[in-house]
């Protein structure tokens, strides 16, 4: 038995890197440090065996030959190709990918449509005031947690980063660091906090005014409650947040998803804004797949735009609302879809899936998943972090090289996204 | 084993001292060689201006701050697009073009080598893995180190060797290239929302100043005989009166180094500011240009500003706030722990706005009074004064009045009362635009032996050959000539081998990556080192053994050894 120690778990946006495996006979036989998510990734069973091809309505095993050429085929054969997920792969694949999509003129988009894409379109708009994780662990007095539940989504974020961490300027980091958590429910998260700000659903946006209004100066304007929210409180927490010495919001799906969206994200961008003309303040998006915020690097440098990105007229095209995936999908303009690193059918609105269903579709994925059910093919490769390695950035931007720990005969996903690139290059004459 | 003849070409090469003659270049194998008989290819170079490649030794286009950059300005990708063709990627942006973007318009400028300005080691991996989508110049980075722990604590501790064992150890986990100071201490301070106005005045919680840090890295980085000196982004950048802190802090400079400079100072238009507020904004060039002339242990890069629509992204964070609260259009901040800061706002430079006029001047006048081209570098420090793509203008500005006269005439009426522009009648020779764009560069950054800025026999064959006839072009007159013929090479050569042809560019290229490795002996090895492994665990939110980067991540691997002297 071999132990390995820090290994990365390619599980969420924490890119926790202190993780012990125990491994054996190419398996992995427990985990040490892991989060139960975490762990039950690595510790993951029934991997498909080798690509399958649904003929006549039945599961029919092929070779990767096959499952490359019939996805080429699939590709090349329509007009409006979408390139989805990407979130729950390294970033060598994704560079593959928006190669292929010039070639391709299609839509490549990934997760970012459905979890942060309003944060950043309101960064677009009002910019980001944000640092690295260990800035926070290492400073932080005040942590905001909005529209956001860690303990069972993050589950390490709170010891590694925040709340329970040892920090450089803090002689006794639990007890000087102040927590507050903002939802519209009791969470796990909001039972350990310091001071638990419930709003009425839809109300972010009324209550991150009014903290400005505050922070402005101008609370005599604000009425007894804010989206159920007493004055009283709104008044302490901005005395809280302007006296702190570093404050860190961190907001997740239930600020960015809530009615008001965009907006939303941009009002708090603004309040930390204005809280950096008094102390100092930061602002982090709690991201949920392990490298989906690679997938926005990528795909930054690649063709400018962080997501939803529209080749068909040759030029990189970005329009969130009309070149993001479910709109694609809705509009039904998409006629054939590869699908990598993520699972649409359990995330998509209905009308993006029943399209789905009726259009070719083509799944890069180790395990079977709800979008199996309705693919022409799907090819297994190895997990990043299990048996593949590759980059990956963390929800504050920084790069860490997930690593492999076991060997095994699956091909990575940048090994397949390259044989598939290169055939279509090789069928187009280029 | 392919070889090139490129035949009667013009050649100014002032590192090997040719200033204008007609001569054949023969390359073998990627280098420049005495002859080459039936060459692979030959080109015929009559009428063509043929310089090594250029040099960009102060540059933003890849890493965290760059791209996020693009992330944020969907504004900025609109405005400069192209689709794939040939052997062409697409492109988006204008003033943070995507990787792509940058090598071929760098390329077709006739630039073989950038070096990124600044890069946090913690996110190093990040900026090699855009060095590897930027394939047709050679990358270097400088490696950011004016916040660092270890670092501040060995110079509060007095121990210098330490010092260096500690910069050793970052260049080397970072593949990184030089050590940058950005605003040494006031990123610090930043992450407490606070700044440093100048080098005397103490950095909270370590008891040390900038210039602690500033002599005690320059003497540390002498230690490791690292090819590059000490890169400095001064404190204070920006402000109304900052001249004065420059001047300080070159007068704090040791001469250490008989080859090159003991510090490149980084976009000094940004540190010549006289006057106490904006009111009374004024040019400060002559000052600082003096204080150079006196010094050669000091070379410059200009940070020329030209109007128009840009992006500013540093890695002095405080300043960028500042700026914001000027500006207020928008604003990111990306601090990183233990090293540094970093912020961008998007800027527009106005022609009728006083204090951009001024700052405009500033950065002409310090190409014009600084005597020596090898000490004074021409760049915008891309993207912040310009995008590069302007160069060629900057060029054409430095070797015509005229062309000065005229945009002069263009600016706020009352930029002549605080500039002395106008009486400048100097105007660059070619040989000295030559130097200040690729042969000081090469010299500057200790890449002469590596055969970077000449053709000399053995030399790298980066070589631009533009549309310019010496013979028949006055720059004083024909500036449109000037601007033309250095922005579209007719070749631009890579390794010996035509990687952009009229502005075409095509892929095969084999990019270098080049980084230091100084060896350091067993007892300064942070590799080793208990106490640094230990602190680095503790305060960073990644462990040390993920921290290294890893050779996978460089392209083609140029490692610049070194021996301590410790």
């Amino acid at each position: 038995m071999q132990e390995i120690k820090d290994m990365v778990c390619p599980f969420c946006g924490c890119l926790c890197d202190d993780v012990t495996l125990e491994v054996e006979n190419g398996k992995i036989l427990s985990t040490d440090n892991c989060c139960t998510i975490g762990n039950a990734k690595f510790m993951g069973k029934n991997r498909l065996k080798n690509p399958i091809k649904k003929v006549d309505g039945a599961w029919v095993d092929i070779t990767y030959d096959e499952a490359v050429n019939t996805a080429v085929d699939l590709l090349l054969d329509a007009d409006r190709p979408l390139l989805y997920g990407w979130s729950g792969t390294h970033g060598e694949a994704q560079c593959v990918g928006i190669h292929m999509n010039e070639i391709l003129g299609g839509v490549i988009d990934s997760t970012t449509s459905v979890c942060h894409g309003p944060s950043i379109l309101a960064i677009q708009e009002v910019g980001h005031p944000g640092c690295t994780l260990g800035q926070v662990k290492n400073r932080a007095d005040l942590i905001v947690y909005w529209g956001c539940n860690p303990i069972e989504a993050h589950p390490r974020h709170m010891s590694r980063y925040t709340t329970y961490a040892d920090g450089y300027f803090l002689d006794n980091a639990f007890r000087n660091r102040k927590v507050i958590v903002v939802d519209v429910r009791e969470t796990e998260t909001a039972k350990v906090a310091d001071e638990f700000i419930r709003i009425k659903q839809g109300g972010d946006y009324a209550v991150l005014s009014a903290l400005r209004a505050i922070i402005r100066g101008k609370g005599d304007m604000i009425p007894e409650t804010v989206a159920g929210v007493t004055k009283t409180q709104l008044m302490q927490v901005a005395d809280m947040c302007k006296t702190c010495s570093f404050g860190a919001l961190f907001f997740g799906v239930g600020l960015t998803m809530a009615k008001g969206k965009y907006k939303n994200v941009r009002n708090a961008i603004e309040l930390v804004d204005e809280l950096n003309r008094h102390t100092k303040f930061t602002l982090t998006p709690m991201r949920g797949h392990w490298n989906v915020y690679g997938a926005n690097e990528v795909f930054s440098w690649m063709t400018g735009y962080p997501y939803a990105v529209d080749f068909c007229r040759g030029v990189a095209f970005y329009n969130p609302g009309e070149t993001t995936a479910i709109d694609i999908l809705a509009r039904k303009e998409c006629d054939a879809c590869m699908i990598i690193g993520s699972d649409p059918a359990a995330h998509f609105p209905r009308q993006c899936v029943e399209h789905l269903r009726d259009t070719p579709v083509i799944v890069i994925d180790p395990f079977q998943s709800m979008t199996t059910s309705f693919a022409d093919i799907q090819i297994p490769v190895a997990v990043t972090g299990i048996d593949a390695e590759g980059t990956a950035y963390r929800m504050d931007g920084i790069p860490i090289k997930v690593k492999k720990a076991i060997d095994s005969d699956y091909p990575s996903d940048t090994e397949i996204l390259t044989r598939i690139y290169d055939r279509m290059l090789e069928v187009k004459g280029l | 084993m392919k070889t090139l003849l490129i035949k009667n070409a013009y050649v100014i090469d002032p590192i090997q001292k040719i200033s204008g003659e007609t001569m054949d270049i023969a390359v073998r194998d990627g280098k420049i060689v005495d002859d080459v008989k039936n060459p692979d290819q030959v080109i015929d170079a009559t009428g063509m201006l043929t310089l090594p490649g250029g040099i960009d030794s102060h540059t933003h286009i890849c890493g965290t701050k760059v791209n996020f950059g693009r992330y944020m300005s969907p504004e900025d990708m609109r405005a400069g697009r192209t689709s794939r063709k040939g052997d062409m990627h697409a492109t988006s942006g204008y003033s943070v073009p995507t990787t792509y973007g940058n090598s071929y318009r760098y390329s077709r400028m006739g630039y073989t080598t950038l070096l990124e300005g600044a890069m946090a080691p913690m996110e190093a991996r990040h900026t090699h893995e855009e060095f590897r989508y930027t394939p047709l110049q050679d990358c270097l980075a400088n490696t950011l180190f004016d916040g660092n722990w270890f670092a501040l604590e060995a110079i509060r501790d007095g121990d210098i060797k330490r010092l260096a064992g500690i910069i050793a150890w970052y260049l080397s986990a970072a593949k990184g290239f030089g050590v940058k100071l950005t605003n040494p201490g006031g990123t610090e301070a930043w992450g407490f929302g606070d700044d440093v106005t100048c080098i005397n005045e103490p950095i909270p919680h370590f008891g040390i100043t900038p210039r602690d840090i500033i002599v005690n890295m320059i003497e540390a980085n002498e230690m490791l005989n690292l090819p590059h000196s000490v890169h400095l982004h001064c404190n204070n950048l920006g402000k109304p009166g900052n001249y004065m802190c420059t001047l300080d802090t070159y007068n704090a400079i040791p001469d250490l180094n008989d080859k090159r400079q003991s510090l490149y100072s980084t976009h000094v238009q940004f540190h010549s500011y006289g006057g106490s507020s904006w009111n009374d904004f004024c040019s400060k060039a002559e000052d600082i240009a003096r204080s150079v002339n006196d010094k050669p242990q000091i070379t410059i890069d200009t940070g020329q500003v030209m109007f128009g629509k840009t992006t500013t992204m540093t890695a002095d964070g405080p300043m960028e706030f500042n700026l914001y609260r000027l500006y207020h259009n928008k604003w990111s901040n990306h601090d990183v722990e233990l090293e540094t800061g970093s912020g961008i706002i998007p800027v527009h430079y106005r022609k009728k706005n006083l204090v951009n006029a001024i700052m405009w001047s500033i950065g002409l006048e310090l190409g014009l009074l600084v005597d020596s081209p090898w000490q004074c570098i021409l760049a915008t420090d891309n993207p912040n004064g310009a995008p590069f793509v302007k160069y060629p203008e900057v060029m054409a500005l430095l070797m015509s009045k005229n062309y000065r006269d005229a945009e002069f005439e263009t600016l706020h009426k009352s930029t002549g009362k605080r500039v002395i522009l106008p009486s400048l009648d100097r105007e660059l020779t070619w040989d000295e635009i030559v130097t200040m764009t690729r042969s000081a560069q090469a010299r500057a950054l200790g890449l002469i032996e590596y055969g970077k800025g000449h053709l000399s026999e053995g030399a790298e064959a980066d070589i631009a050959l533009y549309p310019i006839n010496v013979d028949t072009t006055d720059p004083a007159r024909d500036y449109e000539r000037i601007i033309n013929g250095f922005s579209t090479t007719e070749y631009t050569i890579k390794r010996g081998e035509v990687v952009c042809r009229n502005g075409t560019c095509t892929m095969e290229s084999n990019h270098s990556t080049y980084w230091v490795n100084p060896h350091v002996p067993p007892a300064y090895d942070m590799g080793t080192d208990a106490a640094f492994i230990d602190g680095f665990n503790k305060y960073y939110s990644m462990r040390i053994t993920n921290y290294p980067v890893g050779e996978e991540y460089i392209g083609r691997n140029v490692c610049m050894e070194s021996e301590a002297s410790l």
